[in-house]
């Protein structure tokens, strides 16, 4: 048996991205640079898959660049509004508690420049809340970046009220949608989005490679200097072959989103069912307002990593915010920002369906998870004091 | 290249002396939940002697294997030898663990050590008595 539970992390390379990716490596070596006909073949593949991508936001094709992937499109959006902020004298940003790393440490790294970062409480459904974004802004507030969606616990935020204030008091707004496009519809436009960053491993295309929508007229600054590929914005000849496996990829998506939207949700609901059944468990984050494939759970008196380790010995690949798979001491930064303390964090578990996964894989899932958590408890000193009352149970 | 090495694996899937020794006469717990690592170990000693161990342990599958690796290295072995088990006798007897994951055996040694000194407690308590 082999179930493949770890969407969120990556995914399988569609057909479609693969039949795409390889006609583009046999037949247009072209440098998209290059003015005779092979290379400015190159280039119409490259404006072409530009002008798809664009569609599927609602934005323009000059409004999309092409990056190696979600990190640097995070880091070039939120450099480019901070340093046009530095210029009018404007140093506040504001942003979430359980963003990506991609996007915390970039603040990290800004607040040694300089800048002061507000992170906002997600709460313990793991939802920003619009009123409390507009309260933190201020006159030097010069940046807004809120995920779409979570990558640990897939809460779904607010992203168009976030938008709709964001534009009405002229401040630049960022979104981190690398969970977010592919499974939901994104319009750049409707949802007031100043920047927002992709990544196309998430939606069935290749590694490596991403984009940043930043709306026209709007600062970016290249974090790659050389040549003028991507407007200067984004030196360096272009992953063509990665660029139309994504496209492909995201057409794909979407074409069949709705459909496997609603069909992922059903399956999440029967996991979350199915895993509820545990006792002392608790799903993480908001029930409603999440993606359709995400499931992320805490289980009392054991740790993630084992239990992961254990469920890929069953054949499922999942994943934990334990600290013991994160390489540091403490747990997962999603889980303590949505209020679950350490001891409970520890024993987290992720799993996010997607296109290959049936309703039996649930099932199986559900079976295995119940097994595997039962076994560790039988041997866990915590779970023992928890079961004769010398601690209190926290879930 | 595997998160583990095969003897890591081996102890952590199949785990020896797992579970609770009810007579127990030295018992240790150390770690913290909020870290991520609880290990408790049951001895019964008798004659100077580990006739039997038994361990319960909340953690990674590191910090099984190393409790499972521990209690195999100290069962049927007078307390002398018991006492000179250390975390890179653990390591090296399962050939090696990641370098973040050492604390898991340094974890061990300090619950077979913290067990040890329950059990001269409870000497010196029955000599007194």
């Amino acid at each position: 048996m082999s179930i493949y539970a770890d969407h969120a992390a990556t995914t399988a390379m569609s057909e479609a991205a693969i039949a795409a990716m390889t006609q583009c490596m046999r037949e247009e070596y072209g440098n998209p640079s290059s003015l005779y006909r092979i290379g400015q073949q190159a280039k119409e593949t490259l404006e072409n898959a530009r002008q798809e991508i664009a569609a599927v936001i609602n934005a323009e094709p000059r409004e999309i660049y092409f990056t190696s992937g979600g990190s640097e499109a995070d880091n070039q959006a939120i450099r480019s509004a901070a340093l046009a902020g530095k210029r009018k004298g404007k140093n506040h940003i504001i942003s979430t508690a359980f963003e990506h790393h991609a996007v915390l440490h970039t603040l990290e790294q800004l607040k040694t420049e300089g800048f002061e970062v507000t992170l906002l409480d997600v709460h313990t459904n793991g939802v920003v809340r619009p009123e409390e974004v507009e309260a933190a802004i201020r006159p030097e507030t010069c940046l807004v970046t809120v995920m779409t969606a979570n990558n640990e616990i897939g809460t779904i935020q607010p992203i168009r009220e976030i938008g709709e204030i964001c534009r009405a008091r002229k401040v630049p707004f960022h979104t981190d949608a690398v969970q977010a496009v592919g499974p939901l519809d994104i319009d750049v436009k409707a949802e007031n989005i100043d920047y927002l960053s992709a990544s196309a491993h998430k939606f069935h295309g290749p590694k490596g490679v991403g984009f940043l929508y930043a709306r026209k007229g709007l600062p970016l600054l290249p974090l790659i200097n050389g040549g003028a590929q991507e407007k200067g914005k984004r030196a360096g000849t272009e992953n063509l072959p990665g660029i139309v496996g994504m496209a492909a990829a995201l057409k794909e998506s979407v074409s069949e989103r709705d459909a496997e939207a609603a069909r992922l949700t059903v399956l999440r609901d029967r996991l979350i069912a199915g895993l509820n059944e545990i006792p002392h468990s608790s799903l993480n984050g908001d029930a409603e307002k999440r993606l359709p494939g995400n499931v992320s759970f805490c289980f009392e008196g054991i740790e993630g990593e084992s239990l992961l380790l254990l469920l890929d010995e069953k054949g499922i690949s999942a994943s934990s915010g334990s600290a013991c798979t994160s390489g540091s001491l403490d747990p997962s930064h999603v889980l303590l920002a949505i209020g679950r303390v350490h001891d409970v964090a520890h024993g987290s578990l992720r799993l996010t369906l997607g296109r290959e996964n049936t309703p039996e894989d649930v099932d199986e899932i559900i079976a295995a998870v119940k097994d595997v958590v039962a076994y560790l408890r039988s041997f866990s000193p915590v779970w023992r004091d928890l079961q004769s009352g010398k601690i209190p149970h926290i879930l | 290249m595997a998160l583990y090495s095969e003897k890591v694996m081996d102890h952590f899937l199949h785990p020896r002396n797992v579970g609770v020794i009810e007579d127990a006469n030295a018992v240790g717990e150390v770690g913290n939940a909020k870290c991520g690592d609880i290990m408790k170990m049951y001895l019964k000693i008798e004659d100077d002697i580990i006739q039997d161990v038994k361990f319960e342990t909340f953690g990674c599958g590191s910090a099984i294997a190393s409790s499972s690796m521990a209690t195999e290295m100290i069962k049927g072995k007078p307390l002398s030898e018991a006492m000179q088990l250390t975390n890179q006798a653990v390591t090296e007897a399962l050939d090696g663990l990641p370098a973040h994951k050492l604390h898991c055996s340094v974890l061990a040694e300090e619950a077979i050590q913290s067990a040890l000194e329950d059990y001269r407690k409870r000497q010196e308590k029955e000599v007194a008595e």
